[in-house]
């Protein structure tokens, strides 16, 4: 089996059509559905919060067959991924950069009480970037989150009450106070 | 020469004899003997060579004698014969040479003994030789039948070395007999030219003077064809209803004798389009009939274009009238029928041509392993299916359109694979099923 890096790629990404829009509606749709499972599933994997369009993302070409997708064909693949509601959404203006949610703020949101009580947390403070970089979160999918994804995951926590969150004495020592 | 029944024939410095205009040789045929038992004064004429033209039957004597010898080049016109007989087959014959027979009128040079004027007589042919008989015999009929020399009666006068063919036209030099310029040489070509202009240019003139006639005339006619015309107009407003059979008829005929006199007629044209476009829809199905069957089922409309009018010659058509020819088919029991693709392109394919068979075809040729891997162009489809190359794009996309192919565009070009799409799991995407094209895609893919 081919790899990108250590991602498994499926046999499908030697398929040379598969980086040729396809017009026929059909076949556009089932294609469109396996690039978007393919892309959630390299940036989980990878840890891969934002792609850039116009950069040299590795999951858009395949040089063992040479083919590449087309800056039109990428653009169809993330826009339908934005389009699904809670997946991806455009940064800024311009469809350049994309965040790229393959858990749902809501799924971050669990993630980060199932943490709390992992570790105790329930009654703590701890900063914003503890829990991205600390200890605690090493080995957890805490580890390395995008910042901007991790504090919308803490608002929507905070908008349920079950935490709040101040500013520190820094711009970047936000903390965050539990109350579960 | 004693007796010259036959004119003598100009010969070139090899040997060949020197062909009038047009005339074309048929057919030869060596060691052949002229005889005439009619005549006594007959020259001899013995194992020359006989070629027969679509004019004349030229006797070329053997190469062996030299020039002044007792025989000398001659021939005889065809237009002076006036019978061939049919071979006799006898017990004789079968131990004799084949001979040909044909009765022709001859002219006597004047100034020889006999009295002078045509004379019937009969001529045998004698192959002596290894010649087939039976074969130039077939050919000395058509050619005499053909009747070639009777096309150029009309033109003007040429120099031609019938010397004693019919007596009237003689001698060499610039000017004949009757006093008419002599067609010989460049200057024979343009006088040749100059004076098909001017008739051309005479007959034009007169056809102009007929035509001014009729122009006063088409005045009449075409309002007489307004009055027709409105009449049948208010006929078909009238009724808003039903119309009963009688009307019907009437109004039929009426339009049936505009179009015979080549009026359209606007109620016509709105029904089946005037009797012209109906004349060439018909004869547009017959003619596509072979090409169609050559190119495999389907060509390009602009090819018909060509090949029919090619085929036409003069009165070519227009692309209007062409589509118009086309859509007319509808109307009529044709075998064949104009379609558009959703690409733009228009092609004329037989009624009996299945799509899906082509599909069975194309599945079967994207399914072989080579093209597994590489899939296929529309070059490569061109070759398999037998048609152009531009049909084969244009089955290939309905192919993809239809699911059963996808496109792949790269740097290599525009080519086609399978479509494994639909083999793909949504929920497994790594899952490959242990039969089906998938995995035998998976199989050979991976071999390069």
């Amino acid at each position: 089996m081919q790899k990108l890096g250590d991602f498994k790629l499926p046999h499908f990404f030697n398929y040379p059509p598969y980086f040729t829009l396809q017009p026929v509606r059909d076949t556009r749709e089932k294609q469109v559905q396996v690039w978007k499972e393919l892309i959630l599933d390299y940036c989980r994997t990878q840890k891969i919060f934002v792609i850039g369009l116009e950069e040299d993302f590795p999951l858009f070409s395949n040089p063992v067959i040479e083919r590449s997708l087309s800056h039109e064909a990428r653009e169809a693949f993330i826009s339908a991924l934005v389009s699904e509601a809670g997946r991806a959404e455009w940064l800024g203006k311009g469809h350049r950069k994309c965040l790229i949610l393959w858990h749902r703020i809501q799924d971050w949101a669990d993630i980060i009480l199932r943490f709390v009580k992992d570790n105790g947390l329930e009654d703590s403070v701890i900063t914003v970037e503890e829990m991205r970089s600390g200890v605690e979160c090493r080995g957890t999918e805490l580890h390395g989150i995008d910042r901007a994804i991790l504090m919308r995951a803490l608002r929507l926590l905070e908008q349920k009450g079950k935490l709040a969150i101040f500013k520190g004495t820094s711009a970047d020592d936000e903390g965050v106070k539990f109350s579960m | 020469m004693g007796g010259q029944w036959l004119s003598t024939v100009e010969q070139t410095s090899s040997g060949r004899p020197v062909f009038l205009p047009n005339e074309i040789e048929c057919s030869l045929v060596s060691a052949v003997d002229l005889e005439c038992e009619d005549l006594p004064s007959f020259p001899s004429l013995k194992s020359g060579l006989l070629i027969l033209t679509t004019h004349r039957l030229i006797w070329l004597p053997p190469d062996t004698s030299s020039t002044s010898t007792t025989s000398s080049a001659v021939a005889v016109p065809l237009s002076s014969v006036s019978h061939i007989f049919s071979a006799k087959k006898s017990l004789k014959a079968i131990f004799h040479s084949p001979r040909i027979r044909f009765q022709a009128s001859l002219f006597h040079e004047p100034g020889s003994n006999p009295e002078p004027g045509p004379r019937s007589i009969v001529v045998t042919i004698v192959v002596r030789g290894k010649g087939d008989c039976d074969a130039f015999l077939g050919k000395f009929w058509e050619s005499w039948r053909g009747r070639a020399w009777e096309s150029e009666v009309s033109g003007p006068v040429r120099g031609e070395d019938l010397g004693s063919g019919s007596g009237t036209r003689s001698g060499s030099g610039f000017y004949t007999k009757e006093g008419a310029v002599r067609m010989v040489g460049v200057s024979g070509i343009l006088r040749k030219e100059q004076e098909m202009w001017e008739s051309t240019d005479k007959s034009l003139q007169e056809a102009f003077q007929d035509l001014n006639a009729l122009m006063s005339k088409a005045k009449e006619m075409v309002m007489l064809a307004e009055k027709m015309r409105q009449k049948l107009l208010s006929g078909s407003n009238s009724q808003t209803g039903s119309t009963n059979d009688d009307e019907l008829g009437s109004k039929e005929e009426m339009q049936d004798w505009l179009l015979s006199v080549g009026i359209i007629s606007p109620v016509t044209k709105e029904s089946a389009g005037a009797l012209y476009h109906q004349q060439l829809s018909r004869q547009l199905a017959d003619f596509v009939k072979i090409p169609l069957d050559r190119a495999g089922g389907m060509i390009n409309l602009i090819d018909v274009y060509c090949l029919f009018n090619r085929a036409r010659g003069t009165e070519l058509i227009s692309p209007e009238d062409l589509l118009q020819a086309c859509s007319l088919w509808e109307k009529f029991d044709v075998p064949v029928m104009l379609r558009k693709f959703d690409s733009g392109v228009m092609v004329i394919q037989n009624k009996s041509h299945s799509d899906e068979e082509v599909f069975v075809r194309i599945k079967a040729l994207v399914t072989n392993p080579d093209a597994l891997r590489t899939g296929i162009s529309a070059s490569d489809a061109a070759i398999t299916l037998g048609i152009a190359p531009a049909m084969a794009k244009e089955h290939l996309l309905t192919a993809e359109s239809k699911g059963l192919l996808c496109r792949d565009i790269s740097p290599d070009g525009f080519r086609f694979y399978i479509n494994l799409f639909p083999e793909i799991n949504q929920d497994d995407v790594y899952l490959v099923k242990d039969h089906g094209i998938y995995s035998t895609w998976v199989r050979v893919a991976s071999v390069s």
